[in-house]
């Protein structure tokens, strides 16, 4: 039964407020030199089809409702890595004013990979041990036994009700499409005038 | 009149690698007016002077973009050092040079993958890549970094490199020149590639002046603004020309980053060819105390660099103005009166960095 | 020896009236605009145009009052000035007048405002200026 999922992961990858660096080591995990397809890891763009949610560079205000959107739409067991010391703490950006700090911020995090930019093999490394917690957390799913309560597990569903409410309102006050759409009717309604 | 709809694209997008969110206005098929909206990324990492001093400015700098990391670096030891009126012994200068050409290679590379991967190409975006990380070897054994590796210095460099090891660098561009030969012909004459390419969201070189476009995306439509003319580095020494291109179509804009991949090879072969001899890297003594504005020609195109210092070891104000932020006007005008599905090889041909957009 | 076009500086002083009339001139000439940007001067900010032509810099700076920074938009002589104007109004919280695409503060969507102009004070009244 758990075998399937931890033999073919899937991966979805966000780019937090990352300085390039580790989004190209990212991408350069799946082409040739490192090639990690052989493992049957495939890059997808759409969460619901990802068991693996990669994200680099910090968070910041902007891009909070996108993070946890990506989140709560993976379905479970699914496991985040935080890549580059960005996505862990902020890393050289972190005084910065518009940053608000490391990924496990806003979703929890289960696997932290170290570097400035993280190297391809720390980045595969860091997969690999999240397989073994997809692996934890599939087992703890399968035997009936509710998340949270999988020692070193997070309180996924409270936290998953949580930022789901909060972004639903989020959502309904200030979608970003909903607001440059009515930013740019206003504009036509000027232009008519 | 056909019905007008706005279609959001972006932040987080399958074929965006990066955040950018764009307003498209379409009727039907046709996209009649694209307002571009960034911010997902900006972090003020500017502001960050206030509380690193202005020789360790330098490694946030090299942060502003993964890619063109060593030309950030390098942008701002050059208006730091104008700011200072340091001069860089030559073989500094050429080493920069190098170094500096190769990440323009790695950047092109990278970016001819992203445009083979736009436009359904899967098995030429893995070949592209595949001869990029040739480049990244050779970062990596001569200065232990793959993307941002801190080499570089106000004064000078962090690290030689040895006569041997710049030989066994030349033998292996001319090993990599052989490679990329081929693919090139895929880009150039391919029949389906070109058809995605040629005639695609013109440019003239009126439009190109008029909207301040820079880098690449300007000489695909003949003008002429590349910086490194402007007599820094070794580039004047070693006899270098601009790659022009007339037609202001994506397949011109591809041709120029072709070109120019040949023509950085050529370069640091001669660069090789004739290293001058000597120390590294200058003393520095004292502290920044007026004002510079420096350029650089990164792989995106021109970018700026102020300094301004009161003799302080905090810097007042640092300010770096990337291409990609020049760019943007050139890509809302192209992407006027295009296709739907030509806008992700659109978004792409002004090879935009948000990173460096926001900073 | 080759010649150093970069070390070349040239920074112009100008009156805040001036600007709009500089810069014209400058586009006759030939020049390109390549930056915008500003820097918080105490109680004033320095406004810093770079223009550009056959590789030689020429630089415009501008001295304008920070608590309630406002100039006339150069986007008439350079349209494509919107990107540093906007940025400029999103983090120093200035004013430009005839702006000719105003995203009206949302170009950088930022959790603070004005992080850039400590001395900046927002208008009481919200209203249009235009």
């Amino acid at each position: 039964m758990a075998s399937y999922i931890t033999k073919s992961p899937w991966i979805i990858h966000y780019d937090g407020s990352s300085c390039n660096g580790c989004d190209i080591e990212v991408l350069a995990c799946l082409t040739p030199m490192y090639d990690v397809e052989r493992f049957g890891i495939i890059n997808t763009g759409n969460p619901k089809h990802a068991d693996i949610f990669l994200v680099t560079g910090s968070v910041n205000e902007q891009n909070i409702p996108v993070v946890k959107q990506i989140y709560d739409q993976m379905p479970n067991p699914k496991v985040v890595v935080a890549i580059g010391i960005c996505a862990t703490s902020g890393g050289i950006f972190r005084e910065c004013y518009n940053i608000v700090g490391g990924v496990d911020q806003v979703v929890p995090v289960d696997v932290f990979v170290p570097g400035c930019a993280a190297r391809p093999e720390a980045i595969i490394d860091g997969v690999v041990k999240g397989l073994g917690v997809l692996a934890e957390k599939q087992a703890a799913l399968a035997k009936g036994v509710r998340d949270a309560e999988v020692p070193g597990a997070y309180k996924y569903e409270e936290a998953a009700e949580e930022t789901a409410e909060a972004a639903a309102e989020e959502i309904a006050e200030e979608a970003p499409e909903a607001a440059a759409e009515k930013a740019a009717e206003e504009r036509k309604e000027e232009e008519a005038v | 009149m056909a019905k007008r709809t706005i279609i959001p694209f972006g932040p987080q997008h399958p074929v965006l690698p990066e955040p950018i969110h764009l307003d498209l206005v379409i009727e039907d098929e046709r996209v009649v007016e694209a307002i571009p909206s960034i911010g997902y990324i900006h972090r003020g990492l500017e502001k960050l002077v206030e509380k690193n001093e202005w020789p360790e400015m330098v490694y946030v700098i090299e942060r502003v973009c993964g890619i063109c990391s060593f030309g950030h670096g390098w942008g701002y030891c050059k208006t730091i050092e104008g700011n200072m009126g340091i001069e860089v012994p030559p073989r500094a200068e050429y080493l920069r040079t190098i170094w500096h050409e190769l990440g323009r290679i790695h950047s092109h590379l990278l970016w001819l993958g992203l445009l083979a991967d736009a436009f359904g190409f899967e098995s030429l975006f893995m070949h592209t890549w595949r001869l990029r990380e040739t480049i990244l070897d050779i970062f990596e054994e001569t200065t232990g970094g793959r993307v941002i590796f801190s080499v570089c210095k106000v004064g000078g460099l962090r690290k030689d490199v040895a006569d041997e090891k710049l030989a066994e660098i030349a033998e292996t561009l001319n090993g990599l020149k052989k490679e990329f030969r081929e693919l090139a012909g895929v880009f150039l004459e391919d029949v389906s590639v070109k058809s995605r390419l040629a005639g695609v969201g013109v440019l003239s070189y009126d439009e190109a002046a008029a909207l301040g476009t820079v880098g690449p995306v300007a000489r695909g439509s003949g003008l002429n603004n590349d910086v490194r003319l402007d007599g820094h580095g070794a580039y004047a020494e070693l006899g270098f020309e601009p790659c022009l291109e007339t037609d202001g179509d994506c397949y011109a804009r591809c041709k120029v980053r072709v070109r120019e991949v040949f023509q950085s090879i050529d370069l640091i072969g001669r660069a090789i060819a004739k290293m001058p001899e000597g120390e590294i890297a200058a003393a520095v003594k004292g502290n920044p105390a007026g004002e510079f504005v420096g350029r650089m020609e990164q792989p995106r195109g021109e970018a700026y660099y102020y300094s301004k210092g009161a003799g302080a070891k905090f810097l007042e104000r640092i300010r770096v103005r990337t291409p990609t932020n020049a760019n943007i006007p050139a890509l809302v005008k192209t992407l006027q009166g295009c296709d739907l599905a030509d806008v992700p090889i659109l978004v792409l041909t002004i090879d935009p960095c948000i990173s460096c957009t926001e900073r | 020896m080759t010649e150093r076009k970069d070390l070349i500086q040239d920074i112009l002083p100008i009156e805040a009236v001036e600007l709009l009339g500089a810069a014209q001139d400058l586009r006759t000439a030939g020049y390109r605009l390549g930056q915008a940007c500003a820097t918080f001067a105490g109680e004033e900010l320095e406004l810093l145009y770079s223009f550009e032509k056959d590789n030689v810099l020429k630089n415009l700076k501008v001295r304008i009052d920070a608590k309630a920074p406002e100039i006339q938009s150069v986007t008439a002589v350079f349209g494509y000035a919107f990107i540093y104007e906007n940025e400029m109004h999103d983090l120093f919280g200035i004013t430009f007048k005839n702006l000719s695409l105003d995203y009206g503060g949302k170009f950088f969507k930022i959790a603070k405002e004005t992080p850039w102009n400590p001395a900046y004070v927002k208008p009481e009244t919200v209203g249009g200026d235009d």
